[in-house]
């Protein structure tokens, strides 16, 4: 196995840790919500992607239509082609067909660690593979763990696991900031993101406050050029 | 209803892959210009902030400014956590912990 590919699992280890709590207590509730173990372990295959996955499960529940569980899953997921268009400038050595496996890992989490990563060195196709592997597979694992065991631990919330994937974005966030631009991009998203959850239906604020708050980064960066020149 | 479920798994597969797979591999074809370039290395910050956000100042659909707000209690120390070591393992720890100790209380 090459140091590429192992580093890139090393790089899932935190990953990983989150993926745990969050995906066992998915299982959990999927299936108190009717799932059976079999479609969880098909959604996390197939679909893999935590926060819709959580979403579809309570829409199938509560009898939602299929079509718009399946909107709602594309508002949701939507964010990722930021993620995946962010990611393109640094893997123009990779080909096409590997791109289109590799983007398939593309999650909040893979992508916080690999866009991290790219700033640092060249990112091989064997690193994402190791670092996007390694995390579906622990998802895999801890959706359908959750699903088995569920109904042995009644309440998992109580333990505190609910907010692991917080506490990780806290940390992904924090790892991001290199610069005051970054810090005043990142107060930007998160009041146009409270301002747009708050106001408009749907999944929208995410979207939208990324684009503007990176916007908003893009013009602060232009006018101190020009003031300091 | 379990050809539901695969319908709607099916469903859910495509409309989540192709957001992910159509930049990476179109996009890494061309030059991106130097401005959308600035633009595309400020999306990583911005989006973990528009997701955070939300989860730690909104509940039941309202903004969340009290000491009865437990995600943004625990937030706290995770973010000097975070701030002092940069790692994540300690962070998610600390994160449970914290919402573990405060959901005792």
């Amino acid at each position: 196995m090459s140091n590429e590919y192992l580093k890139g699992v090393n790089d899932a280890i935190p990953i990983i840790l989150g993926y745990l709590p969050i995906g066992f207590a998915f299982g959990v509730l999927a299936t108190e919500q009717g799932l059976t173990v079999k479609d969880i372990l098909l959604m996390s295959l197939f679909v893999y992607a935590g926060s819709a996955q959580f979403i579809a499960s309570a829409m199938f529940s509560s009898g939602a239509a299929v079509w718009s569980t399946i909107a709602t899953t594309f508002l949701v997921n939507l964010r990722h082609l930021l993620m995946s268009a962010s990611l393109a400038p640094y893997v123009k050595h990779i080909k096409s067909y590997l791109l289109a496996f590799i983007s398939y890992g593309i999650t909040d989490e893979t992508f916080a660690v690999s866009s991290t990563a790219v700033g640092q060195q060249t990112v091989s196709a064997k690193y994402f593979a190791g670092l996007h592997i390694t995390s579906q597979g622990s998802w895999i694992v801890s959706t359908v763990l959750g699903g088995i065991l569920g109904n042995l631990i009644p309440n998992p919330a109580q333990w505190g696991i609910d907010f692991a994937l917080s506490a990780m974005f806290i940390g992904l966030l924090l790892m991001q900031i290199k610069a005051k631009k970054d810090i005043v991009v990142a107060f930007c998203a998160a009041g146009l993101s409270l301002i747009t959850a708050l106001s408009v239906k749907g999944n929208w604020n995410v979207m939208i406050a990324a684009i503007l708050a990176a916007a908003i980064g893009v013009m602060t960066e232009q006018w101190s050029k020009k003031f300091s020149s | 209803m379990e050809q539901k479920v695969l319908l709607m798994i099916i469903g859910m597969s495509i409309v989540t892959y192709l957001p992910r797979m159509i930049p990476l591999v179109i996009l890494s074809k061309f030059n991106i210009p130097p401005l959308w370039m600035k633009w595309l290395n400020y999306i990583p910050v911005a989006v973990l902030s528009a997701l955070l956000a939300p989860i730690l100042l909104i509940s039941d659909g309202k903004l969340a400014l009290s000491l009865d707000n437990k995600p943004l209690l625990a937030s706290i120390p995770c973010f000097l956590v975070a701030a002092k070591t940069k790692n994540l393992f300690l962070t998610v720890l600390v994160g449970i912990v914290s919402m573990f100790l405060l959901k005792l209380m």
